[in-house]
């Protein structure tokens, strides 16, 4: 007997694969649009402000007569934001990460996964309004002479913020080790710590590394609860009681001011926004690399 | 006598695993675990190092005796016990760092003081690596090839100088030639180590080992000279599958 199948219709398998090639072309085409808008704008600027000026100039005071656009105050508002965050974050995370996956009964599992879940999904503006009336308080009750607004208390709950995604990241990574690298190392008559510390981290390292990098990233570019807990003055300092601004809170206070739009004092966010890009994106690319460098294949 | 289990009895929660296995095993011999899967083989060996210390359901009734202590004793350190008993795994699992890294680790957390270099080329000749990575030793261990990572495996437990080895179906994931290589280097092994190994593969058993321990549902049906096991065994469950009716 011989079975007889209904034509498939071919127009229909073509209909679909063009609306999912459209979709991701879509995507492309917002990140070269973003890119070309970014060097546009950022080239207007640099035709009235040399690129030097920009880069190493210590003052930043774009929107105020004498006019100054030197980005440096700006940049390191942010690197003392990343810089802090980073060394909240990451250690916590990693350690979080490891007892979440070595030692924590699956009933401690099932209680602290979820927690990290919802500390992820808070809204930056909660987390903003925390460090204001919550952490700041306290950073001056121990540093009396800390301003209201404070580099360190937007470090720190920027900190909060990432340890989730550090925790999880780096525990997905260390779940990925094989078990049998494990068993490999306990057959040798290790402890756990050493386990952890000689054989699961340096498998899991690439992973470890891109969840650093990833949570750095996220550091540079977050806004909302740096422009509150940090303030809005840009100043070539590295002391974390003060007030700083970071290169995103500078983009949302004239986004939101009444600075006229075409103007060399506008066209500054794009400048602000083209470095944060080029910084982020190098992150990026180093993240990649290391995963790259350090994955280990196993079957 | 090196390793005596006493009305060993192994569970993984309300299931038994292994009834009531009164078995002898001799000093610098190769005895050989051999049953359909699913008999129990792994669980009686795995529990010899006190590698199911790691199954949350896991239990034991009765003593495993080494030199004459019970390693299930309370006072003993099972990562103590480790030390003294080693473990090949069925799938080559070797660390990924380098080659020297690979022997070497072990015993440098262990607080190894003496020649690193002499201890890795020991090993790595022991068991039979040498001159095929003598010349890459700071290659990636997942360089080499599965037959080569297992004898990397056989010589890394090696360095720790263990009176046991362990071996859980050390060529299951291997071909034919390194089969044959790791076979070879098992029977040199036993002049000073005590082995176990636990095979699917009678000829296997056939071949490397003095004793052959048959097992069936958690029960040990026969075991003694893997000779007269293989030739006259006594028991028909234990001729029926070692002719291959069944299993």
């Amino acid at each position: 007997m011989k079975l007889i199948f209904k034509r498939k219709s071919k127009l229909k398998e073509i209909f679909f694969e063009k609306i999912f090639a459209l979709c991701s072309y879509l995507s492309i085409l917002t990140t070269v649009l973003i890119i070309y808008i970014l060097a546009t704008e950022s080239f207007q600027f640099f035709k009235q402000i040399p690129i030097t000026d920009f880069l190493f100039g210590t003052h930043w005071e774009p929107l105020l007569e004498p006019k100054s656009f030197g980005v440096l105050p700006l940049l390191f508002g942010t690197l003392l934001i990343v810089i802090g965050s980073a060394l909240i974050s990451i250690p916590l995370g990693l350690i979080i990460a490891i007892y979440l996956s070595q030692y924590a009964s699956s009933k401690a599992r099932r209680i602290i996964k979820p927690i990290l879940e919802i500390l992820a999904g808070i809204p930056t503006v909660v987390y903003g309004y925390f460090a204001l009336t919550f952490i700041t308080p306290i950073i001056r009750i121990i540093f009396p002479d800390a301003e209201i607004f404070n580099a360190l208390s937007g470090s720190i709950v920027v900190g909060i913020m990432i340890l989730p995604m550090v925790a999880s990241l780096c525990d997905d990574a260390l779940q990925a080790v094989p078990k049998s690298l494990k068993q490999g190392g306990y057959a040798l008559g290790t402890t756990s710590f050493e386990v952890i510390k000689g054989i699961l981290i340096p498998s899991a390292f690439s992973g470890i590394i891109s969840s650093f990098v990833l949570a750095v990233s996220r550091a540079f570019g977050e806004t909302m609860a740096v422009t509150l807990a940090a303030g809005a003055t840009p100043r070539f300092t590295i002391n974390p009681l003060e007030s700083i601004q970071t290169m995103t809170a500078y983009i949302v206070q004239v986004s939101l001011g009444d600075t006229p739009q075409g103007g060399i004092e506008y066209q500054t966010i794009f400048a602000v926004a083209g470095l944060l890009f080029i910084v982020t994106l190098m992150m990026n690319l180093f993240s990649n690399y290391i995963m790259h460098k350090y994955r280990e294949v196993y079957d | 006598m090196i390793l005596k289990t006493k009305n060993l009895n192994l569970f993984y929660g309300s299931t038994k695993a292994i009834n009531n296995c009164n078995i002898n095993i001799e000093k610098n011999k190769v005895t050989a675990i051999i049953g359909p899967s699913g008999c129990g083989k792994s669980t009686l060996l795995r529990s010899m190092n006190r590698m199911n210390d790691f199954i949350d359901s896991f239990s034991i009734k009765g003593e495993i005796l080494f030199d004459e202590k019970n390693i299930y004793d309370s006072k003993i350190d099972a990562t103590e016990l480790r030390k003294s008993i080693g473990m090949v795994f069925q799938k080559p699992n070797p660390f990924p760092k380098s080659i020297y890294e690979n022997i070497i680790w072990g015993p440098k957390i262990n607080g190894f003081e003496g020649d690193k270099d002499k201890l890795v080329e020991e090993s790595l000749k022991d068991a039979g690596l040498w001159d095929e990575v003598k010349n890459r030793l700071n290659d990636s261990a997942l360089s080499l090839s599965g037959g080569q990572q297992q004898r990397l495996c056989i010589a890394r437990a090696i360095a720790m100088k263990p009176n046991i080895i362990l071996m859980d179906e050390p060529c299951s994931a291997l071909d034919p030639k390194s089969t044959a290589i790791i076979e070879t280097l098992i029977k040199k092994l036993r002049k000073n180590y005590t082995i176990l190994i636990v095979t699917h593969n009678m000829q296997q058993a056939a071949r490397v080992s003095d004793f052959t321990l048959f097992l069936y549902e958690g029960e040990v049906i026969e075991f003694g000279d893997t000779e007269h096991l293989f030739r006259n065994p006594k028991n028909k469950q234990t001729e029926d599958y070692i002719t291959g009716r069944f299993g």
